[in-house]
């Protein structure tokens, strides 16, 4: 490692850093206004709520990443909830449910890519529309009514806890942080990711195959959506067809947050964590200060666009 | 005798530490077209923003007709007429030729678009530029860059625009479009108009322009009257010393047939056939439209072929996507090396690695890509601190570099390279050549397609003239001469 910085790396640096010290100050604050909130029972609630959107933002990272947009992950992981959910009240087993759910999130994500590479929809458009036509699945399948389930070991996925202590959730989150930044960082994939966002027809003349990639990013983005459906399902111990509504909102502002650049070819994986966090705990803490909902979505709101204002800045 | 147009003096700029301009003077009279030169980073550009107000100097003067004035902001230059052609155009495609025209200073009547005097005056506009036969309601996406760039000329002069900046205006134009912009730059001169010709095209400047300016690392080196000059001294002006030879010679003897192209059709390209050698480099010549690049793309697998075939060292190949053609053996270099080349964002080394990222079952090898990056830099001598750094951040012809490292480390049999010069200044260009020499040296099989006249002779073993997709001519370079290749190009015998 060098330690010599040029200029643009130091200015990425201090970008990227941004959001870490808007994390920070949020904690600061949140200590002083509320003696609820440094505690290890709330920190660890907050960690559990975030996991789902963690999970799903960072799927969302590779596609920001990569040029494209998914609006469809609140919808898969709904579908695919109600599958896990719908397979396991049938009758079938635990890991047959949850992997069929699973597959089915990865066959979503995956024609999505090829809606976008072999169709060459927009990416927005192509997901607008496989979102809508999933709401209207899962509305029908369920009946509307949620699918309660009983099986005590999925109940565990999303319910349970390490050592008492933390959520199982908050293990996952950390399991796929781990894999996707290896992914992201470590990989062919993920270097093509990159290239594809900064430059596609760069990418395709230096031999890189767009399609399959395209497949492959927003597979991922569906299986890990799949993956936030069973624990969601898992902690409330039913499926709802309404769930995960407005998810990939939540998912697109933790990206953006993290100092991903929407345009593709520029971000972070880390950054996203954090900007999951970031989310997390400024609704904790509206939470604990009584503020009312209506009001904490206009802060959330505030937040974000002073993020990407200071961002633009630089 | 009148003050001049324009004068700067004494101009200072730095970014951060970066002395970008150290001291330049720059004059430019009325009714005068002054070149001004220097090799990329030289800092023309900056030198020209700081008259069009887009930066502000650190110290220095600038007057216009001998009065001391400020320009802070864009909206001050105009006010002082001047303007600037930009290489890339700034007009909107989907708007009509009128509402570009009259874009942020639309004509109004009760707070209405007065449309007939916008098209009465947008017509008056372009009769100034010859352009009376344009009908003002044409939407700009129709129109050809060359008369793109006119309506952006009648743009500035509907504003009275008394000093027209030109950047590299003849780089996307056509024979004939150069031909129609230079007739008009030489009816402004003759009204008086100032322009200032920023171009690397020493063909060009010697033929049209009155005076020549030279800036060389941020630093005025002079400025002198075309009548007289050689063109080896405005060389040596811009680098500093002469340089022996533009064209470095090759020591390789083509060997066995590599590439064989048999009745290749596709696309514009109508029933091309040529062989090529190890060790050979086979020029391309032709017009804008000629059908070189697409030429190119067949055998790349960007477009596919509707008849013929193509052998590589003896076998067929059926390319259908670059990947396919580079597994087979060909590397590309692309004309537009922004669009299509680089990931700007990207660091040296991952640009390098991009066609083949060093990796064991899909895992990067950081350790063999650091090798393999370090190589390159060192073999291309390209010129950069850190291998870490975004490409955005190289000179045109370091940049052109990083593209050929990217497609040398996948050890091409035939590379393909399309316009391998372009943007790249007089000492960038000796050194790329002496890159596609020492691949020939290699046995590696190039054809290179060009524009540039001197660099096709000079560089190539035999050429290829294409004309409206046709192979007209296969020449030996040697005893060719422009005549002969332009003869066959415009379709003649």
């Amino acid at each position: 490692m060098t330690l010599q910085l040029n200029w643009s790396q130091a200015k990425t640096l201090f970008q990227r850093l941004g959001s870490v010290i808007g994390l920070l100050l949020l904690f600061i604050v949140l200590s002083v206004l509320s003696p609820d909130f440094l505690t290890t029972g709330n920190l660890l609630t907050v960690l559990r709520q975030v996991s789902i959107n963690a999970l799903i933002a960072f799927g969302m990272t590779f596609v920001i990443l990569s040029g494209g947009i998914d609006l469809s992950v609140g919808a898969i992981l709904a579908f695919t909830g109600a599958v896990t959910a719908g397979l396991m009240a049938a009758g079938h087993g635990m890991v047959l449910s949850v992997g069929a759910g699973l597959a089915l999130g990865l066959v979503l994500g995956m024609v999505n890519g090829a809606l976008v590479s072999w169709g060459k929809v927009a990416p927005f458009i192509a997901t607008l529309g496989t979102l809508t036509l999933l709401r209207g699945l899962t509305l029908s399948y369920t009946q509307g009514s949620p699918i309660p389930v009983t099986n005590p070991g999925f109940a565990m996925l999303g319910g349970g806890y390490i050592a008492n202590l933390i959520p199982l959730p908050v293990l996952w989150m950390a399991i796929a942080f781990i894999l996707c930044g290896f992914l992201l960082r470590g990989t062919v994939f993920g270097r093509h990711v990159v290239a594809i966002g900064g430059n596609q027809e760069a990418a395709r003349l230096s031999g890189v195959r767009l399609s399959p990639m395209k497949l492959a990013i927003y597979g991922l983005s569906g299986l890990l959506s799949a993956f936030a459906g069973v624990v969601l399902t898992s902690r409330l111990y039913s499926a709802q067809a309404t769930a995960g509504a407005g998810y990939e909102l939540d998912a697109i502002a933790a990206v953006v947050l993290g100092g991903t650049s929407l345009a593709g070819g520029r971000g972070w994986l880390f950054g996203t964590l954090i900007g999951a966090l970031l989310i997390g705990f400024l609704n904790n803490g509206l939470n604990l200060l009584g503020v009312s909902s209506f009001y904490q979505q206009v802060v959330k709101g505030i937040v974000i666009l002073i993020a990407v204002l200071l961002d633009r800045r630089q | 005798m009148a003050a001049p147009l324009v004068s700067m003096h004494d101009i200072h700029k730095a970014f951060g530490p970066v002395k970008v301009l150290e001291g330049v003077d720059f004059e430019l009279i009325a009714g005068e077209v002054h070149a001004l030169m220097g090799e990329n980073g030289a800092g023309k550009s900056t030198l020209m923003k700081i008259l069009t107000g887009i930066y502000a100097p650190d110290s220095g003067t600038i007057q216009v007709d001998g009065q001391p004035v400020s320009i802070t902001t864009p909206a001050d230059a105009e006010k002082y007429g001047i303007a600037i052609i930009h290489q890339e155009l700034n007009l909107i495609p989907a708007l009509s030729v009128a509402d570009n025209l009259f874009l942020g200073r639309e004509i109004q009547r009760f707070g209405l678009l007065d449309r007939r005097a916008m098209t009465k005056k947008a017509m008056e506009w372009l009769a100034q530029v010859g352009m009376e036969k344009l009908d003002p309601d044409t939407l700009v996406e129709r129109l050809s860059v060359g008369t793109q760039q006119m309506v952006e000329i009648a743009r500035a002069l509907g504003q009275n625009a008394r000093v027209l900046i030109m950047d590299e205006p003849t780089a996307a134009l056509s024979e004939h479009e150069t031909t129609t912009l230079f007739k008009l730059i030489r009816a402004l001169r003759e009204k008086g108009t100032g322009i200032v010709y920023v171009s690397h095209r020493m063909e060009e400047i010697f033929a049209l322009c009155d005076r020549i300016s030279v800036l060389r690392d941020g630093k005025f080196v002079g400025t002198r009257p075309v009548p007289g000059l050689a063109f080896d001294e405005v060389v040596k002006m811009m680098v500093g010393r002469t340089l022996e030879a533009r064209f470095p010679s090759r020591n390789v003897t083509p060997g066995k047939v590599r590439l064989q192209v048999e009745h290749i059709s596709g696309g514009m390209v109508k029933d091309v056939s040529f062989d090529l050698r190890s060790g050979e480099v086979l020029g391309v010549s032709g017009l804008l439209g000629a059908g070189r690049t697409e030429l190119a793309r067949l055998l790349f697998g960007l477009d596919k072929p509707s008849e013929g075939r193509v052998l590589l060292d003896g076998e067929v190949v059926t390319a259908t996507n670059p990947n396919q053609a580079i597994h087979a053996g060909f590397g590309f270099l692309t004309e537009d090396r922004k669009a299509q080349g680089l990931v700007l964002d990207l660091s040296l080394r991952e640009n390098i690695s991009l066609p083949r990222v060093p990796a064991h079952i899909g895992l990067v090898d950081r350790g063999g890509e650091k090798t393999q990056t370090r190589g390159l830099i060192d073999a291309l001598k390209i010129r950069t601190r850190d291998m870490e750094l975004n490409v955005s951040a190289l000179s045109g012809g370091n940049q052109q570099k990083v593209v050929l490292a990217k497609w040398l480390a996948l050890k091409p049999r035939v590379l393909i390279l399309d316009e391998p010069t372009r943007g790249v200044d007089v000492g960038g260009k000796a050194e790329i050549y002496h890159i596609i020499n020492q691949l020939a040296e290699q046995g590696v099989a190039i054809l290179m397609i060009s524009s540039e006249l001197p660099e096709v002779l000079a560089m190539s073993d035999r050429i290829l003239v294409m004309h409206e997709g046709h192979a007209t001519a296969l020449l030996e370079a040697h005893g060719a001469t422009q005549e002969t290749v332009m003869t066959a190009a415009t379709g003649g015998h």
